[in-house]
């Protein structure tokens, strides 16, 4: 039985293999791998980066692809699951061969794969958040996204610059939420502010009027801070107008697509967070050198997909490029030679920021990249 | 005769270890044997669960919890605390298996789905402990694990080592461990089953209230034997977290815990070698459906409604019923 | 402090009549068929996101509902006459397992058909919330309440007053009984599998404004309706209106008081306590083990 399958999927993989041989005419493809959370709780990640890896992918190659070779993507589905995540890692490098990792949609997704992929020594761009990714700075691990701490450290100055310094904190229990919630914490003491009432939900909860009284009924309370992805922040959003709340409230960078304020609604006025310029293409100032990559991303993906752009896909269009530039000035897919050459990518301007990359920095954003935006009128609306 | 070579418990190991060694000749690259290796580990912890239900019948929806306790305490041991693998494998299954020895003692009077209910209960509160104990287990991003190892020697599946004079890479060092864990696994179930212990678990299955007029103390096996369960699953998960090199919560996770009893129920309850063929299914199966992306839950979903549907006493039982209907038609159509 | 209790409570009460009506889905196939139906939550899930694709196609919203209902219906008839009735002989663990990878196929069908983006749904009547001594309540929560009292009602009387009611009851207490007597066990089973879908997909449409909808809403919200249907007593129907309301308002509270982290390992350890004392739950039958 188990003889019988091993050899079947054996055959699966020879025919699969032959296929994309043909396929491919003279060069031998460069090999760009992914494992991304396309279903499962962090779909709204892992989606819109599976399509702009799709598209850009298909683009490039339309153009002639990179040092003449056109590029495959390989991609799994790691359901949001880091075991999963990790599995497909190893498939990927281990199977597939892949020159180069543009993936992980969550920070579980990555760190479970980072061990092996440290091992295996193969470039990686993450296209997930938390700090701990980059920091330390691990040999073969960069990313895209903004981290968290620097969401923490522009939202907590923006307050600051409002003379609020007491926070009522309200995270999610998910990655994301746990480790901004920590973030925000050690942040908000460098800067000498207090976090005063500091509380939680879990992913699945469908009411957080509880914890929002909690937070409302500590005394010295300034403004509210909402760390968390998914709908978690919407349903916090609704509940906080609900309670007739009137501090003021901000969100963090999770939340920063059209679909949040589709699902908070007019709850949703007023309410501010960091964010890359995407959502906010034609307030840009014209000299912004961003202006233009952030205004032809948002316009191809949208007339492609025929759905809204968002902020996560962009960070996949930034890791796709990066690595396209870095085996360009490589001149190869030598692992070595991509590896330092992404290291010492300067002056890229991408979607979500320009990218200084350095032996000490495997992000390469500064917290600058994020722009502070609040909604009005059900809008995003670039503020600083 | 073959219907009486399959009967025969011991025959199966062989088959099962003859198994083992013919197949890496058809496993092509290291992620197959990484495959195979998480199959085995898999494999032991669920013939460890099917002590409970297939034998005791004992439906346990929170086997992760042990499993994942079992995971972290090795992670934590040797990542944090810098002990050697083999003091954490065994501490870890000591505490793991006091651990289940007090929560069993309350939890195995339940009956049916009410014990479901409340291993489902522990299960979860196992899983939220480990994942808002962020500064012990890392929290919900997981925390990374070292490389297993024995007696000064680390097992890495990126290492080049020697066995007697030939040289074997990483993966296929750690194919011989989890090869030889999961025999160990079998052979332990099956000296359980067949001892006086496994007799009166098997009277406890059948009716509990017949056992205990004869005689059996039903809630004292029926507590080793969750005890035992758990031990089995402590281990593996600790093995586990070894070779995953990384671990997050999920490992302790409801979902996890489903998979488990899916396993058992699909493989065969109360068959050892039908449990390990449903972990192999099952571990195999979204490798195999990833190519039909967004299908894939659905494909999923539907293989496992099929099958339950069509083949209710599980895969190999109802595959080893087939073949030796078939022997028997054959033998008479002969005579 | 009256109003922060006020406040918890009405957190509480709101989530525990949607975690009540979804007991009561598990309570009417258990007592027909001893099953624990894990795809539950996927009625729930059926019927907010049909009435929201429907509503999004331009079909008025009391018509949409109508149709999300009916479809869950079929669904429950279906999951029954396809899944069910098929494996005759098989123990309930594996029929369990049935229901696991029918909650699944379920799924993962509406993920294809509908997406993966969660939806809004317009609150029934005002978004204004309404204060009561310094605590506010959504005007939802008010429907999810009377919308759940008049389901509770037409239950006690389906299975009081109806011919067919009293079928399942007779069909839940002893089959071969039922059998002899003329009824058509595998009809009941059925009636009872329609019945507890049209249960889960009304309790899906009328919390889908608070909780937004998505494909996967219904496997935490099924998990959390079994868990009221085990702590009120399986079979009960009192047990797990109870039980909901109960289970709703101790992690309402205990976010609140204890600790936000643990709420819902307060709640869990509450079921432990509760089967400590119970071992049937709240209000399970007491039943005589047949040797």
């Amino acid at each position: 039985m188990l003889k019988t399958m091993m050899r079947r999927a054996g055959q699966c993989a020879v025919v699969a293999a032959a296929c994309l041989m043909m396929s491919a005419q003279a060069a031998e493809p460069i090999k760009i791998g992914s494992f991304l959370s396309v279903t499962g709780p962090a779909s709204f990640l892992g989606d819109p980066e599976l399509k702009t890896l799709e598209m850009y992918v298909e683009k490039i190659n339309e153009e002639g692809g990179v040092l003449g070779r056109q590029l495959e993507l390989i991609h799994y589905d790691d359901v949001g699951n880091a075991s999963s995540a990790r599995n497909f890692a190893s498939r990927l490098i281990r199977s597939d061969r892949v020159d180069i990792i543009v993936g992980g949609s969550t920070t579980g997704a990555t760190m479970a794969a980072v061990p092996l992929i440290e091992q295996a020594q193969v470039p990686f761009i993450s296209l997930a958040g938390a700090v701990v990714i980059t920091t330390p700075v691990k040999k073969w691990v960069f990313k895209t996204p903004q981290s968290d701490r620097m969401a923490a450290e522009r939202i907590l100055a923006d307050m600051k610059d409002r003379g609020i310094t007491k926070i009522g904190l309200i995270s999610g229990t998910g990655g994301f939420g746990s480790s901004g919630r920590t973030q925000t914490l050690e942040v908000a003491e460098q800067m000498g502010m207090d976090v005063v009432a500091d509380v939680t939900y879990s992913g699945s909860d469908t009411d957080m009027t509880a914890q929002l009284t909690n937070i409302r009924n500590t005394k010295g309370v300034e403004a509210v801070l909402n760390f968390g992805f998914g709908q978690g922040p919407a349903i916090v959003t609704r509940n906080y107008v609900q309670l007739g709340m009137e501090l003021p409230f901000y969100q963090s960078h999770g939340v920063a697509s059209d679909s949040f304020l589709e699902l908070a609604g007019s709850s949703a006025e007023g309410l501010r967070l960091p964010a890359s310029p995407l959502l906010v293409p034609d307030s840009l100032p014209q000299e912004d050198p961003q202006k233009e990559v952030v205004q032809n991303y948002k316009a191809e993906y949208e007339a492609r997909w025929d759905s809204k752009v968002s902020t996560f896909g962009a960070y996949a269009y930034d890791g796709l490029m990066l690595a396209v530039r870095a085996i360009e000035k490589a001149g190869s897919t030598d692992p070595e030679a991509v590896r330092g050459a992404l290291e010492n990518i300067q002056g890229y301007v991408g979607v979500t920021g320009e990218f200084n990359m350095s032996p000490d920095d495997h992000n390469g954003l500064d917290a600058d990249s994020f722009r502070i935006l609040e909604v009005q009128n059900g809008e995003w609306k670039l503020i600083d | 005769m073959l219907n009486r070579f399959m009967q025969s418990r011991l025959r199966g190991l062989v088959i099962l270890a003859l198994i083992l060694i013919i197949l890496p000749a058809f496993l092509g690259n290291p992620f197959h044997y990484e495959l195979v290796i998480q199959m085995a580990i898999i494999a032991a912890t669920v013939v460890g669960l099917n002590l409970l239900v297939g034998f005791a019948g004992q439906i346990s929806l929170g086997h992760a919890g042990f499993f994942g306790l079992g995971a972290y305490f090795t992670g934590i041991a040797t990542g944090t605390y810098g002990w050697s693998s083999l003091p954490a494998l065994v501490v870890g299954a000591v505490v793991v298996g006091t651990i289940a020895w007090l929560v069993g003692r309350p939890i195995l009077r339940l009956k049916g789905h009410y014990l479901s209910m409340a291993t489902l209960a522990v299960g979860f509160i196992i899983a939220i402990i480990l994942n808002n104990e962020r500064a012990i287990t890392g929290g919900p991003d997981g925390m990374p694990v070292p490389a297993l190892d024995l007696f000064g020697w680390e097992l890495s599946t990126f290492g080049r080592y020697s066995l007697f004079g030939i040289e074997i890479s990483g993966v296929q060092a750690w194919y011989i461990l989890a090869s030889v864990v999961l025999l160990a696994a079998v052979w332990f179930a099956l000296n359980l089953i067949e001892s006086p212990i496994g007799r009166a678990l098997r009277s406890v299955h059948g009716s509990e209230v017949a056992a205990s007029v004869v005689g059996v103390d039903t809630a004292k096996y029926k507590s080793l034997v969750f005890v035992i369960s758990a031990i089995y699953a402590s281990v593996m998960g600790g093995l586990y977290a070894h070779f995953q090199g990384f671990i997050t919560p999920a490992v302790a996770s409801f979902e996890f815990s489903i998979l488990f009893i899916t396993m058992v129920v699909l493989g065969g309850m109360g068959s050892t070698f039908g449990v390990i063929l449903g972990a192999v299914v099952l571990k195999l199966l979204p490798q195999v459906l990833a190519d039909f992306q967004e299908l894939e839950t659905v494909m999923f979903g539907l293989i496992l409604m099929l099958t339950m549907i069509f083949m209710p006493k599980g895969l190999l039982p109802t595959l080893t019923a087939a073949v030796s209907k078939r022997m028997r038609k054959k033998a008479g159509g002969e005579a | 402090m009256l109003a922060e209790f006020l406040q918890y409570l009405f957190t509480g009460i709101t989530i525990g009549a949607t975690y009540a009506l979804i007991a009561l889905g598990f309570t009417l196939i258990y007592n027909a068929s001893h099953v624990i139906n894990f795809a539950q939550g996927e009625f729930l899930m059926i019927g907010g996101m049909a009435t929201v694709s429907l509503t999004a196609m331009g079909v008025p919203m009391v018509i949409a509902v109508v149709l999300a209902v009916i479809l869950a219906g079929v669904l429950g008839i279906a999951l029954q006459r396809f899944a069910i009735a098929p494996a005759k002989q098989a123990d309930v663990v594996t029929l369990i397992i049935i229901t696991i990878g029918a909650s699944i196929f379920i799924r993962g069908i509406a993920q294809v058909v509908w997406g993966k983006e969660y939806h809004v749904m317009q609150n029934f009547s005002t978004d204004q919330p309404i204060q009561v001594f310094g605590a506010v309540l959504n005007s939802q929560s008010l429907w999810v309440l009377g919308i759940g009292a008049v389901m509770v009602v037409a239950l006690v009387l389906f299975f009081t007053k109806t011919l067919i009611g009293k079928a399942i009851l007779a069909t839940s207490m002893n089959k071969e009984a039922a059998r002899l007597v003329g009824i058509r066990t595998q009809m009941v089973l059925m009636l009872a599998f329609m019945v507890s879908a049209l249960l889960g997909s009304v309790a899906g449409i009328v919390v889908a404004p608070i909780t937004f909808t998505s494909y996967d809403i219904g496997i935490i919200l099924g998990l959390k309706g079994f868990v009221a249907a085990a702590i009120g007593g399986l079979g009960s129907g009192v047990g797990a209106v109870v039980g909901g309301l109960a289970l709703g308002i101790v992690e309402a509270m205990a976010a609140g008081y204890i600790s936000s982290d643990y709420k819902d390992a307060v709640a869990f350890s509450m079921i432990l306590l509760v089967l400590f004392f119970m071992p049937r739950g709240l209000f399970g039958a007491k039943v005589v083990e047949r040797v």
